[in-house]
């Protein structure tokens, strides 16, 4: 944890003419913060008979839980993927100009790479906590090698990887170290993979299914072993078939162990998915999507040839392709753009396109007794948004870390 | 006594509050001088539908007080009696209550004085009459077994020695209940009677609640709303004049 000034521990500040999203509705609530963290105004008033050291009027806009991206390949330049004796500052960066879309938490996440890569990668990143030099790392999203050759997508063929040889041990001396990764992908269809999903997320890690041919009945087995998420719906895995539905199925499927759920990620940047398929994804299964951006490093950067991972791309407006083909490989459209072309694509509420990119990143990852929502003693990682949610200020532990300038305060 | 008849419940609701603010603002409250402001009270504390959080989320988290300035009778304290008591005493301290601002129960209840209370009495434990449990089970999802039984209270007395006291009164269901308390006698079994017997009671009702008394009453009283009305005239705003 960065040093807190002194007095910051016990400055109270109020954050009033706003409203928050709390108990999934917007609630015309003042926001109270202490020490990093949202206080209860209520416990304060009566057990510590203490009113607000400073009040900050919000101007009537909304206050929403910091947005979470749980796929970003890199952004501004920064490959997380590009092996470098200084992956730390790239990171850095990232995470830094990720504060301008709202987002107070990311997933870096890998491409398929040859191992050595993984080796000299994975231990420069640290899960850390966000602050004013940008948003929290809460950990590695690795997305392959071990997934389908036919569904690659982007992924280079020459790197993919079978359980076959030793299962998890197999896993293990791909990447090296899965200290602090929070998420890895792979296809289930691949054989021993349920026994490496079981090891998998008994050490705490996430797994999700994507770049895939499985059909419903091995996703189920997947999800019965232990996988909570899907990667990028629609993208890199089989078509929606109305007698195999495939991973799609997963989002209705009566086979899913009680008192779990399945996420799924869905990029909302009007490119990977038609809108029909996005509004019937979150008809579906509304309370298990998951915005992402899957941002390539060419976010931020505009139009021009890029690098991802070991490849070359293409970006030309919102769409980047593999260079030379018409294979998509990521987006660059950032998470807040994402929200806005969701609430607008699906009608949906406010509340829930807010959710979307909070409380359920936050859900998957076991962590929404911290991120994710405005509840009492979770942390103060929150956006001010303007009625078309555009974002207008950035906090992170209640310190002001990004504000667009025609704020006043 | 003045009785303020308004047309309907949000209308009264208004002109209490109106009220009240003009004579917080007649006062002219300051650093060292406090305009006290007295509110029925009851309930134990974290219960979802606890008067704390009732009292936070209807009203003080609305307002700028200093919680040091709010005082609440504790139900969870352990010695009741002697909260009871201190709590007597912080009133003495503070001066006494400029405005004390109560309800009526449909048996005619002032607080939890319930029928048979003392005319004279303090601040106190009280058991509840079934009258009120049961008005009181709709905050508790209609769960009789989940109300409160018991309840601290300010007593008639302790409300009498206000120097302005104002009664709130809207609904059908409380129409008897107004009519025992300023038509007929004053009554221990009607508490809110001992009223007659104070220098400066308003009671401020909407129609509904008018229904058991004579007309001739309702009638005087109606009559006398030019002069009712010139009481919620706004007067400066205290932020302007300062």
């Amino acid at each position: 944890m960065p040093p807190q000034k002194v007095g910051a521990e016990t400055r109270i500040v109020q954050f009033t003419n706003c409203r928050i999203l709390r108990g999934h509705t917007l609630l015309r609530e003042d926001l109270w913060i202490r020490g990093g963290r949202i206080l209860d105004p209520e416990k304060l008033f009566f057990e510590e008979k203490r009113s607000a050291d400073e009040q900050r009027d919000c101007e009537g806009h909304i206050l929403a839980p910091g947005f979470i991206d749980v796929q970003i390949n890199g952004g501004f330049g920064v490959d997380f993927s590009l092996p470098s004796e200084d992956v730390g500052s790239g990171i850095a960066l990232v995470a830094k100009n990720l504060l301008a879309y709202g987002v107070t938490s990311f997933c870096p996440t890998l491409v398929t790479s040859p191992p050595d890569i993984y080796h000299k990668v994975l231990p420069q990143i640290i899960v850390r906590n966000g602050s004013s030099q940008g948003a929290g790392v809460l950990g590695v999203h690795l997305e392959g090698p071990f997934i389908s050759h036919e569904k690659r997508g982007a992924h280079p063929e020459s790197h993919l990887r079978t359980f076959e040889t030793d299962a998890f041990q197999e896993l293990l001396k791909t990447y090296g170290s899965l200290d602090n990764v929070a998420i890895i992908t792979l296809a289930p269809e691949l054989r021993r993979s349920y026994e490496v999903i079981r090891e998998i997320t008994s050490r705490g890690i996430c797994v999700s299914v994507g770049h895939s041919v499985s059909h419903l009945r091995e996703a189920e087995e997947a999800v019965q072993n232990g996988a909570t998420f899907i990667t990028h719906l629609f993208n890199a895995m089989l078509p929606f078939h109305h007698r195999d539905p495939g991973i799609v199925g997963l989002l209705t499927s009566d086979q899913i162990p009680p008192g779990r759920q399945v996420f799924f990620g869905m990029i909302a940047d009007g490119i990977h998915t038609n809108p029909a398929a996005l509004r019937i994804a979150h008809r579906a299964h509304p309370k298990g999507l998951v915005l992402v951006t899957d941002a390539i490093p060419a976010l931020g950067l505009g139009n021009g040839r890029h690098t991802l991972g070991q490849q070359d791309v293409e970006v030309d407006g919102l769409t980047c392709c593999v260079a030379g083909t018409k294979t998509l490989c990521g987006s660059v459209a950032p998470l807040d753009a994402c929200v806005r072309h969701f609430l607008h694509a699906t009608g949906c509420s406010v509340e829930m396109a807010l959710e979307a990119a909070t409380l359920h990143p936050a859900q998957l990852l076991g962590i929404e007794k911290q991120k994710g929502t405005l509840d009492f003693g979770s942390d103060a990682d929150f956006v001010v948004l303007d009625d078309s949610l555009n974002v207008k200020a950035t906090y992170i532990a209640g310190e002001l870390v990004w504000q667009d300038k025609t704020l006043s305060h | 006594m003045r009785l303020v008849i308004l047309d309907n419940y949000d209308l009264a609701s208004e002109w209490a509050a109106k009220y009240i603010c003009n004579r917080i603002i007649q006062f002219k409250p300051g650093q060292d001088r406090y305009f006290t402001l007295g509110l029925p009270t009851g309930l134990p504390r974290n219960h979802p539908e606890s008067y704390h959080s009732y009292m936070w989320n209807n009203f003080f988290k609305h307002i700028d007080i200093d919680p040091n300035n709010a005082h609440i009778l504790d139900g969870n304290a352990t010695d009741l009696q002697a909260e009871c008591d201190a709590f007597e005493k912080k009133i003495e301290e503070a001066g006494g209550i400029d405005l004390f601002v109560g309800g009526i129960g449909p048996d005619g209840h002032i607080a939890f004085n319930e029928p048979g209370s003392s005319l004279v009495s303090r601040t106190r434990l009280k058991t509840l009459a079934m009258d009120t449990i049961l008005a009181n089970a709709k905050y508790f999802d209609g769960d009789l077994s989940k109300v409160p039984t018991m309840a601290l209270t300010v007593g008639v007395g302790t409300v009498m020695d206000a120097r302005e006291v104002m009664i709130l009164i809207t609904g059908a269901h409380k129409a008897f209940a107004l009519y025992k308390a300023i038509e007929e006698g004053v009554n221990h079994m009607w508490t809110v009677s001992a009223f007659q017997q104070h220098p400066r009671t308003i009671f401020v009702c909407d129609e509904d609640a008018t229904l058991e008394l004579r007309v001739k009453t309702v009638k005087y009283f109606k009559g006398l709303m030019h002069v009712h009305n010139k009481l919620v005239d706004p007067l400066y705003s205290m932020k302007e004049e300062n």
